[in-house]
């Protein structure tokens, strides 16, 4: 069913009777060309790409809970591709363009907001860090640009600039066309658009085995609903990918951490942008619902537990505190966790691994948001071909090999 | 927040005192090795979902590492034990 002001018009003259879920539940077939393990944002985005731009039709999504509600539900939805070194400058700034045409692709309103992402700086350090990132990045034809304080307050008015306070605002780099857009629209108008092609997407069926051949190739995988084969296999699985990857004897360059979130009451808009302090572990926008939206740094232990320590979320408000002080008395309504796959250069891992067939796209640690458009894309070109595309091929498993880190750590350690 | 027993300080501790110091038991290939058992060695990790044998060090407190045996799923602290020391065995 098509979205227009026309079918809106026609459902409410029909009493809105006429909607159409956005996907069908689909039972497993026995064979699929591809089967991707992970419905979240890049593993439906995948689906979405083979389909519609790489011609495949027999694939399927499996999951083992519920469509987009691991990291996808979890998210501070924070976009921007300001990151430092060309490998990642290529593929941020390729999601940030898929993200502005997305609402059109897709026929659903993900409520893309270019709104400005302005990230701090504290000290010296952080000046010369955040500076270095603004020449690369407009070296790279990427908007970056650096404000002073008083700059940074006109930008968002709620921002304290005071300099006697525990850390000081030295400056800024904003990026204007990074923002927010709305997680689960993205997941739901990827399931919907994919579905629409013929894409199986098969929920509570969690993967419980990759099955390889006497050749070592990937067969399928084993579910709870049985096993299903596959000519290729793409892991999608975020936190859980070296549970996973294990299934199949591969060994990752990963450790999974909590990464926690918080949203205050909803109030009137006050926050006109993205703001994000790395120094401090803390940033903030507000939602549509009006919800400060308030995100910390990972707590420092391994977990699947999906929640962290509440110091880590109190080190984070004291930050906001400071540095918004209107914000004071707020109350949070709700804080929760989710299981990030951090790599040790903290860029992602795209591409082939050591089984034949079986690819991952992983390693996005505390912001892959942003990236659910260009991942998808790239993911697909190298499922459908088995080859890594351009964009993908920097962000090889082999890279902690062979040396070649993509080393964001400077860009990504913590908040995005 | 995690309480945390040093086994050379006693009783449990808030984990603000500690600092978490990786997987436990990752051994240094003998030379000459390939580049394959470098990289497994400074980066692939056991991640597991379930028990890991993970280091910390109390930083605020004695300074010495020590291991500890941890469910991952539930954050509870099954076992801590001295570096030499033989990973004890615990049921999750």
């Amino acid at each position: 069913m098509h979205f227009s002001f026309l079918s809106l018009l026609r459902q409410a003259f029909a009493n809105h009777e006429g909607w159409q879920p956005y996907w069908q539940q689909a039972a497993p077939k026995p064979f699929y060309d591809i089967v991707i393990v992970g419905a979240g944002g890049h593993g439906l985005s995948t689906a979405y790409y083979l389909a519609s731009e790489f011609g495949m039709r027999n694939i399927a999504v499996v999951e083992k809970g519920w469509l987009g509600g691991g990291n996808t539900a979890r998210n501070t939805t924070v976009i921007r591709s300001n990151y430092l070194w060309e490998e990642s400058e290529a593929i941020y700034e390729h999601s940030l363009k898929l993200w502005e045409s997305l609402s059109h692709v897709l026929n659903i309103n993900v409520m893309y907001s270019p709104r400005g992402v302005m990230m701090l700086a504290h000290n010296h350090h952080d000046t010369m860090v955040l500076k270095r990132h603004v020449h690369a990045n407009r070296l790279a034809g990427i908007d970056n640009e650096w404000l002073t304080p008083e700059e940074a307050k006109a930008f968002c008015p709620l921002l304290n600039i005071e300099q006697n306070i525990r850390y000081p605002v030295t400056g800024a780099a904003l990026q204007r066309r990074g923002g927010v857009a709305r997680h689960d629209a993205v997941a739901w108008g990827y399931a919907r658009a994919a579905a629409a092609l013929g894409v199986d997407i098969i929920e509570n069926c969690p993967v419980t085995g990759i099955r390889r051949g006497a050749d070592g190739a990937v067969m399928g995988v084993e579910t709870g609903k049985g096993f299903i084969g596959a000519k290729r296999v793409g892991v999608v699985a975020a936190g859980h990918t070296s549970v996973l990857m294990e299934m199949a004897g591969v060994r990752m360059p990963i450790e999974s951490f909590p990464l926690q979130a918080l949203v205050s009451e909803p109030v009137k808009p006050m926050m006109p942008c993205v703001a994000m302090s790395n120094t401090i572990h803390a940033y903030m926008s507000q939602s549509d619902k009006g919800e400060l939206v308030i995100g910390a740094g990972t707590d420092v232990y391994t977990s699947y537990s999906q929640a962290g320590g509440l110091h880590i979320s109190q080190h984070t408000l004291e930050a906001i505190c400071e540095l918004f002080p209107a914000t004071r008395r707020m109350k949070m309504l709700r804080n929760w966790g989710g299981i990030v796959d951090v790599t040790p250069d903290r860029s992602p891992i795209i591409g082939k691994t050591p089984v034949p067939g079986l690819f991952v796209n992983c390693g996005w640690g505390t912001g892959g948001f942003k990236a659910t458009t260009g991942s998808g894309h790239v993911f697909a070109a190298t499922l459908a071909s088995g080859e890594p595309h351009p964009i993908a091929a920097p962000f090889s498993l082999d890279r902690f090999r062979t040396g070649r880190l993509i080393d964001e750590a400077a860009a990504a350690a913590v908040a995005h | 927040m995690l309480l945390i027993p040093c086994p050379y300080c006693g009783f449990p501790r808030p984990e603000i005192e500690f600092r978490h110091a990786g997987e436990a038991h990752l051994m240094r290939p003998e030379e000459p090795a390939s580049d394959e058992a470098y990289a497994a060695f400074l980066y692939e990790r056991e991640n597991p979902k379930g028990i890991a044998a993970e280091r910390w060090r109390h930083v605020h407190g004695c300074g010495r590492y020590f291991n500890a045996l941890r469910d991952t799923v539930s954050d509870r602290i099954l076992a801590v034990y001295k570096p030499g020391e033989v990973r004890p065995e615990v049921a999750s």
